[in-house]
């Protein structure tokens, strides 16, 4: 099959590969740039597992062919924060108990990334659209509600990040059992 | 076991941040998918179009010679060298990999093909040709009772799609009916559907051709306890398959034991001699897993005095366990457990009839069956009221055990270790403010508006016992009784723990439960702690989550390490201190002496000399501070010869009540959450925000099964919703906006520090509790739910034949 060369930049770094046009998005990120935090649970656009945003606007990876995007820029959830500096919004989901087995979450912060880029402040019903097309299986979402508002909160100053240097495990807030 | 009042503890029962969480945010979880291996190549399977059909020919020559193929294995190529795979029925049924002459179902594995990628891999899928001589199709369970001839999936178990018949009776059914004042019955169905976690299974093999030995990574769960079965399938000594876990993201049970897949890619990694990885694809996870839920139909009663008093109960239930029975009939052994709910009724008889059919077999999803008997009990319970004209509240109340009865025999034999579920139920009336809803309902009725109140009181049985797979059996192949779980823990020269469990990571919260629970133990604080796993060939005994078993069978296994390490700690720091071990205690990672804490040793002083400096030691203890510990389950007897009691074998018993508030629309049939309230009581909690995240992820999941969730086969036996555009699972618009979760707390006797398990009861509570709100609502219509799920058109449909009569 005949091979295109493309340019794409992730995550601010610019690669130049040589793919089959079917290559997609999703394989490309994975496997041939090795940034698998972007993951795939169904690969018919449904699950909402494998947005990223390309150009600022999130999209389905597995839905798009890498080629499509020659020239563009996409983030994905290495864009992100690292375990010891993380972004607010993944402190607001570590925070929140916004997680359990952790497949869907990449996916999740990334279309609160866009959501939060256009929208400092969503009310929970702008957040709960925004995050109305990923699939989550283990949360029953609640608490990734309650997670991307805490992550509004942090970013905004109102509480500080926990210290980069201090790992520990700390308490979380009581959850609001009876609100 | 710890008899520390709750208030004592410095690290159980708090809401720890997950320990797992920072690599899982920031893309670093390392999935099954994630890993790579040199040289790797990639598989995809052809599967079967045909749901009963035998295969005449295949020909896999074009798939050969494309280019980037490495090599296509049929089922007969397949079977040459790897087996059947496990199978804990019996008489087994016969399951291969890649399907043997015959396929079962729709998307039954054919073909396997490897290649350099799976882009290729699948190229190659649509160049073979395979000849089918389609069977007849059997998909109604009911009529599959009567099947003979080419409708009967496996001849060699007879002539008959009845894969398992029998009836139990407990105490006096019969004289018990005959008593009654009426007898309430409702035929009820629950629907096929399945834990459907966001990532496939999946495993990367490799095969050392010089060791002659496989190593496989693989996201099931089970690999501790019964991976050597894939080893016997592969026809190498357990000593030759390591099975090294990787993190799974979600199972819901359907996770379990994925040998079909660890077998498969093993098969291909030695047909192809390079490494393979064989992921699912949604189709592949949704048509042949082997994890569809229970797909029962039931004709049941319930014996009832005019007072409310429930004598007895008895059913006979169809399960429609599709084309194959790796598990037998386990579920049904689990619903044993707490057939009765939370009442003290006094017989039962299950007559259980399990079947074959052309679909998807049957596994694990969150309740293994007892899901199932909550729903059928719950509902008879409500028909009960109903029928008496009782308030529904007060017949449960009428018939729970009390809390000075425990422990407490049920008919089946099995014990309840303790409970209190008026307050469980009082706890959850007074969130829900049960009385303002009643006077909402009222007032909303009268502007023609359908609001409904449902309440459902029902048990979470935890800590499953092997003996629920086997004792439906007249026979048993294997009637194991052992289901442990181990943990190892090691201390560093500098003073921190190296804990490692014996089972994987299936979306739970093993790390953090771990660390919570030996730093309570050890006085260490939690960031000194790491939790990692072991492969097969490194693990002890370990039996897994599942059965809502984890969290206690690893607190038991911490403790006995714990305790060793205690002992040891204190003598060494007793020598060196020159203090008897009675005077001294572990504080604040440190050895003190009582009444003198100023004289101490530091666990880190006291691991370097146990590390380091053997003849400081006293003489008869050995160098290093280390200690791995075998936990069994804490209360199994075994089922007496012939079923009339079959044993204690899930005694820890958590209760719940679940009240959701809904309204109906009854031009459209679409139910709305006003409200849902969940109280669970899973004894001492370790970490109250992640079993609330149990409790509402599992509600969710329950949510999806009452109202949303099928795997709905057409009469040609084709998976009508296999794709995730069918299949409907609930997004954030479907759930409640705020499931409101409490806790009560009834400590287990019978394990460390009272914990019962949590990881299934939301899901084991929502439906009865769904459909008795919906129920509640239409009660002017006098609309009936008896079979799930209540899907908007299904319901709307009741409506306007309700209105029409």
């Amino acid at each position: 099959m005949q091979k295109e060369t493309i340019t794409i930049t992730v995550n601010g770094k610019q690669y130049e590969r040589t793919v089959t046009p079917r290559r997609l998005l999703s394989d490309f990120l994975r496997h041939d740039l090795n940034l698998t935090g972007t993951h795939v649970g169904c690969e018919h656009g449904v699950c909402g597992m494998c947005t990223v945003l390309i150009d600022g606007q999130s999209a389905r990876s597995c839905l798009n062919f890498a080629v499509m995007h020659d020239g563009a820029s996409i983030e994905t959830v290495e864009s992100l924060g690292t375990p010891t500096n993380m972004h607010p919004l993944q402190e607001g989901f570590w925070s929140k108990h916004g997680l359990q087995c952790g497949f869907c979450t990449p996916a999740m912060l990334m279309v609160s990334k866009e959501l939060t880029d256009s929208n400092p402040n969503p009310t929970r019903a702008e957040i709960k659209e925004a995050i109305s097309a990923n699939l989550c299986r283990c949360t029953g979402y609640q608490t990734i509600l309650d997670s991307i508002e805490e992550g509004v909160r942090l970013a905004n100053g109102e509480d500080a990040a926990i210290p980069a240097a201090d790992r520990s495990p700390e308490l979380a807030e009581q959850p609001e059992a009876t609100t | 076991m710890s008899s520390k009042a709750k208030n004592e503890y410095r690290w159980i029962g708090k809401n720890m941040k997950r320990v797992e969480d920072p690599r899982l945010l920031t893309g670093r979880g390392k999935y099954i998918d994630d890993v790579h291996l040199p040289n790797m190549a990639e598989a995809a399977v052809l599967r079967s179009p045909y749901a009963h059909a035998k295969i005449i020919s295949i020909d896999t020559s074009a798939a050969e010679q494309l280019p980037g193929v490495i090599c296509v294995l049929t089922g007969k190529q397949a079977a040459e060298q790897t087996g059947p795979t496990a199978c804990f029925a019996n008489p087994p049924v016969t399951q291969y990999v890649i399907a043997v002459d015959r396929v079962r179902h729709v998307g039954e594995a054919v073909v396997a093909v490897v290649a350099e990628d799976r882009y290729i891999a699948e190229d190659a899928i649509d160049l073979i040709e395979v000849e089918y001589e389609p069977l007849p199709v059997v998909v109604d369970a009911l009529e599959a009772i009567n099947s003979t001839g080419d409708a009967v999936l496996h001849p060699e178990r007879g002539d008959t799609n009845v894969a398992h018949e029998r009836i139990l009776d407990f105490g006096p059914v019969d004289e018990d009916f005959a008593n009654a004042d009426i007898i309430v019955q409702r035929n009820l169905y629950w629907p096929r559907s399945g834990g459907q976690p966001m990532e496939t299974c999946g495993a990367v093999a490799e095969f050392d051709e010089g060791m002659g030995k496989f190593t496989v990574y693989s996201n099931g769960s089970m690999y501790n306890y019964v991976g050597w079965l894939c080893a016997m399938s592969l026809g190498v000594a357990a000593t030759q398959l390591n099975i090294i876990p990787t993190i799974a993201g979600g199972s819901f049970g359907s996770k379990l034991f994925t040998h079909k897949v660890v077998t498969l890619t093993c098969t291909l990694a030695r047909a192809a001699g390079c490494p393979v990885k064989y992921i699912e694809d949604r189709l592949d996870n949704t048509m042949s897993c082997d994890n569809h839920g229970s797909d029962r139909t039931y004709d049941a009663e319930l014996a009832v005095m005019n007072d409310g008093t429930v004598k007895s109960i008895r059913y006979r239930c169809v399960d429609d366990y599709g084309a194959f029975l790796q598990f037998g009939v386990g579920h049904h052994g689990n619903a044993a457990a707490q057939v009765t709910g939370p009442y003290t009724i006094n017989s039962v008889r299950m007559h259980l009839i399990a079947v074959f059919t052309n679909k998807g077999q049957q596994g694990a999803y969150r309740g293994f069956g007892s899901e199932v008997t909550n729903f059928v009990i719950e509902r008879l319970m409500d028909a009960a009221a109903d029928e008496l004209g009782m308030d529904p509240l007060e017949i449960r109340r009428k018939n729970f055990i009390q809390p000075e009865q425990f422990p407490y025999k049920i008919p089946t034999g099995n014990v309840y270790d303790s409970g209190n579920y008026n307050a469980v139920l009082d706890e959850a009336l007074s969130m829900i403010d049960y009385k303002g809803w009643r006077e909402k309902q009222a007032a909303a009725r009268k502007e023609g508006r359908y609001i409904g109140i449902g309440t459902i009181t029902a048990q979470e049985r935890s800590v499953f016992s092997s003996t629920e797979f086997w004792f439906w059996n007249h026979e048993p192949g294997f009637a194991l009784t052992s289901s442990p779980e181990s943990i190892g823990i090691k201390i560093d020269p500098t003073g921190k723990a190296f804990v490692t469990l014996h089972a994987p990571f299936w979306g739970n919260s093993p790390e953090t439960m771990a660390t919570q629970i030996v730093a309570e133990q050890l006085t260490i604080d939690p960031s000194d702690i790491i939790i990692n796993y072991t492969d097969t060939d490194h693990g002890l005994n370990g039996t897994g989550p599942g059965g809502s078993r984890f969290t206690v069978m690893v607190a038991g296994a911490i403790g006995g390490a714990t305790k060793e390490l205690r002992i040891k700690m204190l003598r060494i720091a007793g020598h060196l201190l020159e203090v008897d071990v009675e005077d001294l205690e572990l504080v604040d990672s440190k050895v003190q002496v009582k009444g003198a804490p100023e004289k101490s040793m530091s666990i880190a002083d006291i691991a370097m000399q146990a590390h380091f400096f053997k003849l400081s030691l006293p003489d008869d203890v050995k160098s290093g501070l280390d200690a791995t510990y075998v936990y069994d389950h804490p209360y199994t007897t075994m089922p007496n010869e012939d079923r009339t009691d079959l044993g204690v074998f899930y005694p820890i018993m958590g209760h719940m009540c679940h009240i959701p508030v809904v309204e109906v629309n009854i031009e459209t049939g679409q139910i709305e959450f006003l409200d849902y309230v969940a109280v669970h009581d899973c004894g001492t909690m370790v970490n109250p925000m992640t079993l609330a995240g149990h409790v509402r992820g599992g509600t969710a999941q329950g949510i999806g099964t009452a109202m949303y969730e099928e795997f709905a086969y057409d009469e040609n036996g084709q998976l009508m919703t296999a794709s995730y555009a069918d299949y409907l699972i609930p997004t954030v618009h479907e759930v409640p906006p705020n499931v409101r979760v409490g806790h009560v707390e009834t400590p287990s006797p019978f394990t460390e520090f009272g914990i019962k398990g949590g990881g299934e009861g939301g899901r084991m509570g929502a439906p009865p509790a769904i459909a008795a709100a919906v129920e509640d609502a239409l009660r002017p219509l006098g609309i009936k739910v008896d079979a799930l799920p209540i899907t908007a058109n299904k319901l709307r449909k009741m409506i306007r034949e309700a209105q029409a009569a």
